[in-house]
């Protein structure tokens, strides 16, 4: 039968209407709150932002934690999905424990590991018992920004390495056993086969895996906010801070902006320096 | 250069067996193509021996070395695969450098291997190209080069041209042959398609349900298969298998009497081309169902009793469906089968 062309724009319209209504009216509405002066355009709001006293910590924060947790997630889930490539029996059970995490809303995974690292939680009972430590001590407060820095590095990986696990082990299955196979024939080390073999032929997945994890990461919120509050500000905790506490919804607005300026352009980073040849592509 | 000895190499898969204690030797330099029809156990076999999988029994010799128990890459082989394994992301140069760098070798050396490699598959001019500009037979090629770059003593190949059209098949073949004998490589080569084997090798040898059934030339194999399995595997068309009954050492089929080293139940197998037509009342009575015209010659398809029967006729012979002639045969071009068995009887 043959399809009129108009069919493939009819089947699509509901969800380009839906993004439309729900993503792009309220990122122009964003976008004209935070450049609203009062009396037509200003950067005013913006201007607010950058002169508030907790924006220069957020802005390192948020960075730093981005560039801590993604490399090791990144490096974690790489180890992770080629130990399940060589598994031959219980793979499905392991894979599915693995992603335990995912199905773990943020916010309650926070609570979780703060139950574990609080003042009275379960590491320091346990530490009291063996006897490390002699009564309760802080972690998540502004006296111990490293400690917080790490609860939250800990945090983050154990919710959301899976989520990159999953892109590269689709990835990874998508590589011919034969190209292994060939390298262990040619007398690759394992090292090698990863290093030239295996990496380049997953650079479609780490780079599918890096821009939703990245993207992710820059907006990190419910984990830091129930480990730490605003003992350790990020970017889109100041915007929570400032349109429901400050009801500054103007500078709200300019902190949202700028995480998705950010987050769009790490996007195109990783699209320029993680760029497929599709000639080399098999 | 280098011999190749298996000895006793069993595997099983579970419950499966894959092989049954397998034993056969390669000469230094023989062109060995093993044969047989899928799931016969080949591949497994090839895989072991390249080490790519481990047997679960017995071992392998190459070049008076035990290299049971080595990684593939310490046993001086070099391997082409079914679908070529040619990597996508490094070009036709890096892809049959690859061997030679994981070696070590400086890049002078790497160079003129790569270039020499190159000139003897005729892929120079696709050296810095990308695989997937290539068609199937350049990958081909470049597979080829790859494993021959680095010098092995002893090479693997998996149905290397079993992923190419009928007529590159055919060139690829002729020029494998060449480029193997001016290196003087031993080789074993996996392929189900016969006249692959007849072609290339050496020596076939013949697999059946996880063992070799026969190992010989060619000619030997074709001409003398071991069993009725062989018989009708080995050429195109497939050997012609006669039931019959013999008494008093001698066998008839209408007015041909042949003798037959047995008396009873008996199979006559004979060759298509062997068969010369006579009258109906001077050979075995060929009832032709089907005569089809190959341009070389004239192909009838028909009984002869109850039993399915090829001829080779001369291409400009005038015959029609539903005729009935007479077979003479050559009793040094025949072979006398047990039907229990389906073992030939030596000898007859």
């Amino acid at each position: 039968m043959l399809q009129p062309r108009w069919l493939p724009y009819l089947l699509i319209a509901p969800s380009v209407a839906f993004l439309a209504a729900l993503f792009l009216v309220p990122l122009g509405q964003t976008i004209l709150l935070s450049v609203d002066g009062g009396q037509g355009f200003s950067l005013a709001n913006y201007a607010r932002m950058a002169g508030d006293l907790n924006f220069p910590t957020a802005l390192r924060n948020t960075f730093a934690l981005v560039a801590v947790v993604i490399p090791l997630q990144v490096a974690l889930a790489l180890v992770m999905g080629l130990m399940l490539q060589k598994m031959t029996r219980g793979r499905e059970l392991v894979l599915w424990i693995w992603t335990i995490p995912l199905g773990v809303s943020d916010l309650a995974a926070g609570l979780v590991w703060l139950a574990i690292l609080q003042d009275s939680g379960y590491l320091n009972t346990l530490l009291f018992q063996i006897g490390v430590i002699s009564g309760p001590t802080a972690y998540l407060n502004s006296e111990t920004p490293v400690a917080l820095f790490f609860a939250v590095v800990l945090a983050e990986i154990w919710r959301a390495t899976a989520i990159v696990l999953i892109i590269l082990v689709a990835g990874i299955q998508l590589i011919p056993k034969g190209f292994g196979e060939a390298a262990d024939i040619f007398g690759a080390s394992p090292w090698t086969k990863f290093r030239r073999i295996t990496l380049p032929l997953l650079k479609p997945s780490l780079q599918s895996a890096l821009i939703l994890r990245t993207v992710l990461a820059f907006e990190v919120f419910a984990v830091v906010y129930a480990l730490g509050g605003r003992n350790f500000p990020i970017l889109v905790g100041e915007a929570y801070t400032w349109q429901n506490e400050n009801q500054n919804y103007g500078v709200a607005a300019a902190y949202a902006v700028l995480v998705m300026a950010i987050s769009l352009a790490a996007t195109i980073i990783y699209l320029k320096a993680l760029r497929v040849d599709p000639e080399t592509q098999g | 250069m280098a011999g190749i000895l298996i000895d006793k190499v069993a595997k099983q898969f579970g419950n499966a067996v894959a092989l049954q204690e397998i034993s056969f030797t390669v000469e230094d330099g023989e062109f060995v193509a093993l044969l047989g029809p899928s799931g016969c156990g080949k591949t497994t076999l090839l895989r072991i021996i390249a080490g790519l999988e481990v047997q679960s029994s017995g071992k392998v010799m190459i070049g008076e070395r035990d290299v049971s128990s080595l990684k593939p890459a310490q046993r001086g082989l070099a391997m082409v695969f079914q679908n070529y394994a040619v990597f996508p992301h490094m070009t036709v140069f890096e892809n049959v450098a690859f061997g030679l760098r994981m070696k070590g070798a400086d890049q002078a050396r790497v160079e003129a291997k790569v270039r020499k490699a190159a000139e003897l598959l005729h892929i120079e001019q696709y050296l810095e190209r990308f695989p997937a500009k290539l068609s199937g037979g350049q990958r081909q090629r470049v597979a080829v080069a790859r494993a021959l770059a680095v010098e092995p003593a002893v090479l693997l190949m998996d149905e290397p041209l079993s992923n190419l059209d009928a007529l590159l098949r055919l060139e690829m073949r002729a020029e494998l042959r060449s480029v193997l004998r001016e290196a003087g490589t031993t080789t074993i080569y996996v392929t189900h398609d016969q006249t692959e084997a007849m072609g290339l090798a050496d020596r076939i040898a013949v697999m059946q349900g996880g063992h070799i059934v026969q190992i010989g030339a060619p000619t030997e194999v074709y001409s003398r298969p071991a069993t009725r399995f062989v018989g009708g595997f080995v050429g195109s068309p497939p050997m012609n298998f006669v039931n019959t009954v013999a008494a008093s050492g001698q066998a008839r089929l209408g007015g041909l009497t042949l003798a037959s080293p047995v008396d009873g139940p008996i199979v006559l197998g004979f060759r298509g081309e062997d068969a010369k037509l006579t009258d109906a009342a001077g050979g075995a009575p060929f009832t032709v169902r089907v005569a089809e015209p190959m341009g070389s010659h004239l192909l009838l398809t028909g009984r002869i009793g109850d039993d399915l029967a090829r001829v080779v006729a001369p291409p400009a012979a005038r015959i029609a469906a539903g005729e009935t002639l007479g077979l003479a045969l050559d009793p040094a071009r025949i072979v006398w089968i047990d039907p229990e068995t389906g073992r030939t009887h030596p000898g007859a």
